[in-house]
């Protein structure tokens, strides 16, 4: 949408309240067909930032409404992939895990990656959704897919509080580098974003990618050192090219920051937080593009 | 710029359509469009051209060249028949959708209620409902803060405000997004026909709360098809038609214009290109009338009085068998009800090509007071082969004199309901009868 501000936006407060007939109005806005490649209006969004938390509040409130087991379903799914994959990685096919137990070393992965796969998931349909909306009421699309993907947060800490139980059931101290663990959420949050960008603005046109994401999604777990450790790896050059899956920055910085795992991060750390970026970037301009035909086709 | 609020200038917006349905010669020319088409489509969307499944087949203009300004503190109406393009202008200038070409300028915050309730969740209570709702209208949360109350009282539902909205009635819901609606404050409102909500008491609440908004000074472009609603709540009134002004000027001015042009609600309509007829390959829509027993075309009868609804249709292919019906939908886009061929004569039996009119009669006394829109349709019968559907194709008043000898009787006051049928009723009386299960009577 090519809506150019020549002025600046009134403040919020002083925008409610209600208009004198001779005031001078603050705002003057012009409405006109976009082309091609436009701006990311990130100070339009900066001001709905109320109704970012409206719609991520609504999608927290509503998400476990109607369902026996409530926010109990935000632990089952990664605590019992992680029971299969001990089972059968872990026990059966001994895959290496790092000298860290494996239910441990595989679960400090899940969490993280649940996230990530659901925040896509859920992202990547959050317009076809909330079609409804885009079509009667006008607002920066771009708050719908961020609203969902901030929604899982909360998903995450409570199967976080789990890996910190487990943690102390096992033993294991957290490092110091715990501290950066935020930084490696924020990571799978960009990622989980970014992919979303894409994702949601293409299934606007064509619905093939809700078909699309579940194939995604389970490719991205194999090409994600989940159930076995990146240390398989070996070869330098090979490393880094593996990283530009910035998951796997996610899952290392996980498991380095809290189990202590010796892989020394860094590099691969920076290259998927630089592939996140792109990725993150690219997206978003993406979906401003697609974005002018959102109402008409969605 | 002081003084304007709106500036439209040749604003115009295209659709794409898509093809009715595409005509296959040889199975190979089907494969091969099934094998190429995703291809072609995968590569418009990486490219980042939008056009969904409709591709760009067909284009309609919604809008074409429309230029008007409005001042600040005008109210002004916006009327047409449907598929004019009043909904488009709205979209365009609340910013929901773009236009393809020229501009608009707007000075002052924008406020539309395009449908009332969008955003609602069923789970949530009313009272989560209101935040939500209201942050997705564009209104701050200390605003809400503010006029909880307020917006409360006026949905009248403050006994289930805590209850989630999924166990409220329809009423209830519309007058909850009403009451968030009409709160809000901005300098330019925008509104699409939400007085079509709720008894006709609170609809008159709602007119009642636009009235105040008007006369606080603010902007307000209002869609409807209610014309007693357009000429009282606006001053001038801008009448489109097939995505142009026809006219713009004082209320009553353009309301008659739209009442007499034929384009309002008009009782005839007739496609005399064949190639813009609506239709398919076997059947094509030439002409939809509603006239009086006299059958004279009349957009206004009595309610008395029986109606004749007819289509003339080309059937261009022989060897099927037609079902020319109607539906009929009320001013609340209720479908009152459908209407289907019963012609013995042509009862599953295939028709030669020609050119056919299809007659119905509605008896005098059943519809209710109110204007009723037609849809003509055509389907074939086995196989199933939809032919036309023109929605809102025509529509006409039933009015009520009031004489007393419809079914309204003596009473001259509101009276709702969907159709109106006048039954015979009888009464008994005993003068010492004491009613059921009271047998000391006897």
């Amino acid at each position: 949408m090519a809506v150019k501000e020549f002025t600046e936006p009134q403040p919020a407060v002083a925008a409610s309240a209600p208009v004198a007939p001779d005031e001078e109005p603050a705002i003057h806005i012009r409405i006109e067909a976009s082309k091609g490649w436009v701006s990311l209006k990130l100070r339009e969004l900066w001001e709905y930032r109320e109704l970012l938390y409206f719609l991520t509040w609504r999608d927290i409130k509503v998400r476990y409404k109607q369902t026996v087991l409530g926010a109990a379903w935000a632990i089952i799914q990664p605590f019992f992939t992680m029971v299969v994959f001990s089972l059968f990685f872990g026990k059966l096919a001994k895959i290496p895990s790092d000298g860290i137990p494996y239910p441990i070393f595989s679960y400090a992965a899940l969490v993280p990656w649940t996230f990530f796969a659901r925040g896509l998931g859920q992202a990547s349909n959050s317009l076809v959704s909330g079609s409804k909306l885009i079509k009667k009421v006008y607002f920066p699309r771009l708050a719908m897919p961020i609203a969902t993907v901030l929604g899982g947060v909360v998903d995450f800490a409570l199967a976080f509080v789990v890996l910190l139980g487990m943690m102390l059931a096992y033993r294991i101290m957290p490092t110091v580098n715990v501290f950066w663990l935020p930084l490696f959420l924020l990571l799978a949050l960009i990622t989980s974003l970014g992919v979303s960008l894409w994702l949601s603005a293409m299934n606007v046109q064509f619905r093939d990618v809700r078909y699309t994401v579940p194939f995604i999604t389970q490719f991205w777990m194999f090409a994600t050192p989940i159930a076995y450790p990146s240390s398989l790896i070996k070869d330098p050059l090979l490393r880094t090219v593996y990283a530009i899956n910035p998951m796997v920055g996610v899952i290392e910085g996980f498991r380095w920051a809290l189990l202590g795992t010796d892989t020394a991060p860094g590099r691969i750390i920076i290259v998927s937080s630089l592939a996140a970026l792109v990725i993150l970037i690219s997206g978003a301009f993406y979906f401003r593009r697609m974005e002018r035909t959102f109402a008409d086709v969605v | 710029m002081s003084g304007i609020a709106i500036r439209v200038e040749n604003l115009s917006k295209q659709y794409y359509i898509g093809r009715l349905q595409k005509k296959y010669e040889t199975l190979r020319d089907t494969l091969t469009d099934a094998l190429v088409a995703p291809f072609r489509r995968a590569g418009k969307l990486l490219r980042g051209q939008a056009t969904g499944a409709a591709e760009l087949d067909e284009a309609i203009w919604a809008l074409k060249d429309v230029s008007f300004e409005v001042k600040r503190g005008e109210v002004v109406g916006i009327i047409g028949r449907n598929g004019a393009g009043k909904s488009t202008l709205l979209k365009i200038l609340s910013r929901i959708t773009e236009p393809t070409s020229g501009f608009a300028d707007i000075y002052g915050r924008v406020g539309s209620l395009l449908e009332v309730g969008t955003g609602f969740h069923q789970e949530l209570t009313g009272r989560e409902n209101i935040y939500l709702n209201g942050a997705i209208l564009g209104m701050k949360r200390v605003e809400i803060d503010r006029k909880l109350d307020e917006i409360v009282a006026f949905s009248e539902v403050e006994k289930f405000i805590d209850t989630p909205v999924k166990h409220y009635s329809s009423g209830m819901q519309m007058r909850l997004a009403f009451a968030v609606a009409a709160h809000l404050e901005p300098e330019i409102l925008l509104v699409d026909e939400v007085l079509a909500v709720g008894d006709a008491r609170f609809q008159r609440k709602c007119l009642g709360k636009m009235e105040e908004v008007g006369k606080a000074g603010r902007t307000v472009l209002f869609v409807s098809h209610s014309m007693p609603a357009i000429t009282r709540l606006c001053e001038r009134v801008i009448l489109l038609d097939e995505g142009r002004i026809v006219a713009d000027g004082p209320a009553h001015q353009a309301v008659s214009v739209y009442m007499s042009s034929g384009l309002g609600t008009t009782a005839a309509r007739e496609w005399p290109d064949p190639d813009k007829a609506p239709g398919g390959e076997i059947a094509r829509l030439r002409v939809v009338r509603v006239c009086q027993e006299d059958g004279k075309v009349a957009d206004a009868v009595d309610i008395r009085q029986p109606v004749t609804v007819e289509m003339g249709y080309e059937v261009l292919r022989e060897g099927y068998v037609l079902l020319p019906h109607f539906h009929f939908f009320n001013e609340a886009g209720i479908h009152v009800f459908a209407a289907l061929d019963q012609d013995p004569n042509w009862r599953r039996r295939p028709r030669p090509a020609g050119y056919y009119v299809s007659r119905t009669w509605i008896p005098g006394n059943l519809l209710a007071e109110g204007t009723m829109f037609v849809t003509p349709a055509m389907t074939t019968l086995d196989p199933n082969l939809p032919q036309f559907y023109e929605r809102d194709a025509v529509a006409f008043q039933t009015f009520d004199t009031l004489d007393g000898d419809s079914a309204r009787g003596d009473w001259s006051k509101h009276l709702g309901g969907v159709i109106r049928p006048l039954l015979s009723w009888d009464t008994e009386f005993e003068p010492n009868g004491y009613g059921p299960g009271n047998d000391h009577g006897r």
